[in-house]
């Protein structure tokens, strides 16, 4: 099996792989994100296509793709909400803002674990997922919502609602 | 201060001065007195990334004077003052400096390898009973000598994968590994098969083979051997027998002309186990797979016990001193140009000797030895698959081995030559002798350690003992002379081919009292100019050069442009 | 030029607003052209007339603390730089800003980027860089793309690219993004990650930046606030830059405020000029209604806490004071000398409503989740520490399970590869050393000869 990666795309990372001249192995971050945002998370597959692109071993784009939550290995619901989980906006609510968001989108956190930080609405609208410091500690709670922020966020009907 | 003299530095190690060359890695600085550094990431044939934390030291410099204060006095010693650093240092990576003190025993170093065993056996599943690395795992060493004795860990430890397969040779358990990536290394910086890593991160960390790729190089089971613990063990050796029930002997491999530098596990005449020794101008620390398993045939059931003589269409079993009488008589009526030698460059060269000497007692005509060409695998494989090429030039005469077998070949087809004595080789197999013109000898005698279709054709066919079980001396691809040691008696009345050679020596009228192989070394000593003057225990555990061959051994050139580099100690 | 504030984010009077001149400003814009009407790429016009070490001279001079956390001097970490270096030189900007309690570096990338990109192409014609990164954190996806298009008008106008400003020097920036990991914050964790590996951490030594950083070439790896001072340290000459703050803490500094005070948020203020209680009583309206202060968290979360009722004695000998915690300046050497530091400048209020447990827990978490794994003491002992206080909050600890936590701590502390392992422990032993009653009373003491799960059993016994 093999990515069946649309030319415009693979034009995007040909380009994204030209800012490396020193070493074409720095440029798995900048793949894996095209790959990603394309495909809404990264396979098996995408790992070989990377390392084929950029003449790798396979291993050593799983090692990164593996290392970093910011790569999904599984899918993801259309909108991919990640909540800010660390001190500050804990301390503003942000556990219960997480729980406030599992129940409104219908989606059952029971099943996470470290391997598997993900969960998914049954509709595959929404899925969820706590992230480490979001870097907005002074509007807390926050969260982002595929790559839109939302500060201080207590309209979770309304954040919702806005993702239809 | 008493520095840099010829680019050698004074450095203190718990409390006592002594020198080292510049560049010395502190670790290295403690091992050249003696003074052991626990550690388990840290090889000196790998990049260091100095990250299981062991070999923390204490560590002090000359105090650095404030601007407008005096320097430092040196003391009556010429050395200056150490000024302790408060943070701890890693041994492994950093090299020395003038003046600088190193404290193994201190507190803090104590404290530091406390610290660092209680985290390491943290989400360790001390399953010590059952693991095959006991007896030989540091994390069981250190934590005798480093240990507290109790867990204060009260957590749920962390899954993770166990029993995988990583590889046709070699097995992971996730749980037992403590992450010091020298696997990693191995395979990236060696072996040039980068299929292991890590993957996720944290305490979760794993050590993943990549899905659908396989650990498989022939280089493989060094992993296993470097692995300080037991996360990768060998399927072949697995469960098979604890370490310390072994009896351990330092020889070497006979797979092909390296020589490569071996410590064979045996236990009550079987062996279990076969590791690469550290010889740094032979094989480094490695060795390849296909050579450290090529051992279970030593226990097969083809293996020959007693002489055979043919009696009509079949063999049966004799006395040696039948064996060897038969013999004798065969070659009494013959005149020497009527007999043919076929020795083996998989010989010792004590063994060679005594070929040589039979030989000339014979007057044979016609001698030669089967060579065997492979290719060169870049690594440490060298493409004479013969271990003792060399020695078979330099003991038995021969300046081009193999050459003279067409000849022979000929001679025996047109009936010129009329017994052949083959000694552990295998005519038929190995050298294209087909049966039907062995068939035309009046004599053909064969030694060899197993049946083979050679020996179905043999007059006489004699046990001969395999390297395993005899002792003696070869000359490696790049001139090194070795030492081969017995680690196991050959099954049967199996003798050594020394033995045998002698006993046919003496039965056709030659003689001498020979009783050892070192007496034969003895006597090479004093025959072959090469080896004059040498003595047994001169060659040593790791040998020494003999001659100049002008050969390389890839794997070694690469280590040496790594240590040009600093990127390893060597 | 005086700026106009948006209503309602207007700086506080006791602001001293520098780089964040141009953040929350009424009428303002991101583009080059709203840049340039005050005086954008004055300062490279001017800088590449001068001669680079003039440059690192002034940066000296100005005495600049890089802003990330550690507070070295820029000018001598730029000094560091191989002399005679043959080898191509790199500047890294680092926008992985990820302490938590932080929260400076989005408002220049998403409102002033062009301040950022200046700053970077002064400093990169000062270290002799052709070639420079911003590392910015995946988080950040917005900022990504304003400083990719900010990037492509300074190329356009000249300002990058081939021949700057017809001066003869090239240069390129490219941005590159993270993938979230704090530990990329860390500048040898950082290169390894621009290197398309693991972030691991370096060994340093050998591999210091300045001399052996990404692709093993000398590499200047500064702060994003640290490179917009550049800039401004240009404009008004070092030696008048440092007249701003204090001694030894020159130029001012953006502090960030969170947790339990009524108006949370950034501060651009002199450093050493604002004292914690005008922080947070003054600038952030003070606790909320009918609270006290509970503790202090002053530089992100991996400084260690300040206890509200602590005395600190800073100085030596006839400058010798005492201080009450909101007393303290918030200047780098107070923060090291009441035991902490002044770290990232995210400051992180806790109020008498907060348990201790809960707060630690939620630290624990997130150095255990964001702990690379290299290295034995941080790998194992992060996630120690967090099961053991995941059991203090649950009320499934006992007390000598503190003294554990407390000596976990401290067998990280100063023991691993990268400053992570400080960054991990200091909190917890600062939390175990300050509020240990709080702690304990968390516990249970029937739990003490409890075997907690059967696994521990077989560690217990100790079989190794």
């Amino acid at each position: 099996m093999s990515l069946d990666v649309p030319s415009e795309l693979e034009k995007e990372i040909d380009e994204r792989v030209t800012h490396y001249p020193v070493s074409k192995r720095s440029a798995v971050l900048p793949v894996l994100h095209a790959l990603q945002h394309h495909y809404g998370f990264i396979n098996e597959e995408a790992v070989e296509w990377t390392a084929a692109k950029l003449d790798l071993e396979p291993i050593k784009v799983l090692e990164v793709v593996t290392f970093y939550p910011g790569f999904r290995q599984s899918a993801p619901g259309k909108f991919h909400i990640r909540v800010c989980r660390t001190l500050s906006c804990a301390m503003a609510g942000s556990y219960e803002l997480m729980e406030s968001l599992c129940d409104k989108a219908g989606i059952d956190r029971s099943g996470v674990t470290h391997h598997n930080p993900i969960a998914v609405s049954p509709d595959g609208k929404f899925s969820i997922e706590f992230a480490e410091c979001l870097a907005s500690c002074g509007t807390g709670p926050v969260c982002l919502v595929n790559d839109d922020f939302h500060e201080a966020v207590s309209d979770v009907d309304g954040l919702l609602s806005h993702y239809q | 201060m008493s520095e840099e003299k010829n680019d050698l530095i004074d450095v203190q190690i718990n409390g006592e001065w002594h020198s080292f060359p510049k560049g010395t890695r502190m670790i290295e600085a403690c091992r050249q007195v003696g003074v052991e550094v626990p550690h388990y990431c840290y090889h000196p044939k790998l990049t260091s990334p100095g990250n299981c934390r062991m070999c923390l030291v204490e560590m002090g410099m000359p105090p650095r004077p404030r601007p407008g204060d005096d320097p430092p006095e040196p003391d009556e010693t010429g050395h200056l003052p150490i000024s302790w650093i408060p943070r701890p240092a890693i041994a492994c990576a950093n090299t020395i400096a003038p003046n600088m003190g190193i404290r193994t025993e201190s507190e803090m170093t104590e404290e530091c390898r406390e610290g660092v065993m209680e985290l390491l056996l943290a989400n360790h599943p001390l399953d010590c009973p059952i693991c095959d690395q006991a007896g030989e795992c540091s994390l069981q060493e250190f934590s005798v000598e480093h240990g507290k004795g109790e867990s204060r860990f009260r957590e749920q430890k962390v899954k993770k994968p166990k029993n995988v397969d990583v590889g046709p040779r070699i097995r992971l358990d996730d749980e037992r590994c403590i992450m010091c990536s020298r696997c990693i290394r191995f395979t990236d910086e060696i072996a040039d098969d980068p299929v292991l890593g890590f993957t996720d991160r944290g305490s979760h960390t794993v050590l993943t083979v990549y899905p659908g790729r396989e650990l498989a190089n022939n280089y493989s089971l060094n992993t296993v051997d470097i692995c300080p613990v037991g996360a990768l063990t060998s399927n072949d050796f697995r469960f098979q027998m604890r370490v310390w029930f072994m009896k351990e002997t330092k020889t070497i491999d006979v797979n092909c002309a390296t020589g490569a530098n071996i410590t064979v596990f045996a236990r009550e005449n079987k062996i279990y186990r076969i590791t690469p020794r550290q010889n740094n101008d032979v094989n480094s620390d490695w060795m390849p797979d296909s050579h450290r398993l090529n051992f279970h045939w030593i226990e097969s059931d083809a293996r020959l016990t007693d002489p055979l003589v043919r009696d009509g269409d079949k063999h049966r079993l004799a006395t040696w001193q039948e064996a060897i009488a038969t013999t004798a008589d065969k070659l009494a009526g013959l005149d020497g140009s009527e007999i043919a030698v076929i020795a083996s460059a998989r010989m010792t060269n004590e063994e060679l000797l005594m070929t040589s000497r039979l030989v000339k007692h014979l007057g044979a005509g016609h001698v030669d030895v089967v060579p065997r060409e492979g290719e060169n695998d870049g690594y440490l494989i060298a493409a004479d698959r013969n271990p003792n090429t060399n020695g078979v030039m330099l003991v038995l005469g021969l300046e081009n081995p193999g050459s003279q077998l067409e000849a022979i070949k000929d001679g025996i087809a047109q009936g010129r030559i009329k017994a052949l004595l083959c000694l552990q080789e295998n005519l038929v197999e190995d050298a294209g002798f087909g049966s039907e013109l062995l068939s035309k000898l009046d004599f053909f005698l064969t030694s060899y350690p197993l049946a083979n279709p050679t020996a179905d054709i043999a007059d006489v066919v004699l046990p001969g003992a395999c390297w395993a079980e005899k002792t003696g001396t070869m000359v490696n691809v790049t001139g090194r002379l070795q030492r081969l040691n017995k680690a196991v008696d050959g099954p049967g009345q199996t003798l050594e081919a020394w033995e045998i050679i002698r006993d046919l020596i003496q039965a056709t009228g030659g003689g001498n009292g020979i009783y050892s192989a070192t007496d034969i070394f003895k006597q090479l000593a004093a025959e072959v100019p090469e080896f004059a003057d040498l003595s047994w225990g001169q060659i040593g555990d790791l040998g020494i050069p003999l001659i100049e061959t002008g050969e390389t051994i890839p794997l070694l050139e690469r280590e040496k442009e790594r240590i040009e580099k600093g990127l390893i100690v060597g | 030029m005086s700026a106009i504030y948006k209503s309602g984010k207007e700086p506080h009077a006791k602001e001293h607003r520098i780089i964040f001149k141009n953040v929350d400003r009424e009428g303002w814009d991101p583009s080059l052209s709203m840049y340039e009407t005050e005086g954008g790429y004055d300062q490279l016009k001017k800088a590449i007339k001068m001669e680079p070490s003039a440059i690192t001279d002034e940066v000296k001079k100005a005495g600049l603390r890089g802003r990330g956390g550690a507070g070295f001097p820029a000018g001598v970490k730029w000094g560091f730089l191989p002399p005679n270096n043959e080898k191509p030189v790199y500047l890294i900007c680092n926008a992985d800003e990820s302490e938590p309690g932080t929260f400076k570096d989005r408002y220049i990338i998403h409102q002033d980027p062009h301040q950022l990109v200046e700053g970077m192409v002064i400093s990169c014609f000062a270290v002799g860089a052709n070639l420079a990164y911003i590392y910015i954190r995946e988080e950040f996806p917005e900022g990504a793309q304003i400083l990719e298009k900010a990037i492509a008008e300074a190329h356009e106008k000249g300002y990058l690219g081939k021949d700057i400003l017809g001066s003869g020097f090239d240069l390129e920036i490219y941005v590159h993004r993270g993938a979230g990991a704090y530990i990329c914050g860390e500048e040898t964790g950082l290169i390894e990650s621009l290197e398309g590996k693991r972030p691991y951490p370096r060994i340093k030594p050998p591999y210091f930046p300045a001399a052996m950083g990404l692709y093993l070439c000398p590499t200047i790896v500064n702060n994003v606030e640290t490179l917009c001072h550049v800039k401004h340290i240009l404009e008004a000459g070092g030696e008048e830059w440092s007249k701003i703050g204090t001694p030894n803490n020159t130029g001012t500094r953006i502090l960030c405020v969170s947790g339990d005070v009524q108006k949370p948020g950034y501060f651009e203020v002199e450093v050493g000029k604002v004292t914690m209680g005008e922080l947070i009583n003054d600038m952030c309206g003070g606790l909320k209604e009918g609270r006290s202060l509970k503790a202090v968290i002053p530089g992100g979360s991996s400084a260690k806490v300040l206890r509200a009722d602590e005395v600190f004695t800073v100085g030596r000998g006839d400058d010798a004071r005492e201080l009450t915690i909101w007393d303290i300046p918030m200047d780098f050497d107070t923060l090291a000398a009441c035991g902490s530091m002044a770290g990232s400048g995210g400051v992180i209020v806790i109020d008498d409503s907060r348990s201790i447990s809960w707060v630690l827990n939620n630290i624990n978490n997130f150095y255990a989740h964001e702990s690379c794994g290299q290295c034995t003491p941080c790998r194992e002992g992060s996630l120690w520490m967090k099961k053991i206080t995941d059991r203090v909050v649950a009320g499934k600890a006992s007390p000598s399970d503190i003294d554990t936590l407390d000596s976990v701590a401290r067998n990280i502390d100063g023991r691993t590869i990268c400053a992570f392992g400080e960054a991990a422990s200091w909190p917890t032993e600062s939390f175990v050393e300050k509020f240990r009653d709080e702690l304990v009373a968390d516990t249970n003491p029937e739990l003490e000869d409890d075997l907690l799960n059967a696994e521990a059993l077989t560690a217990a016994a100790n079989l190794g």
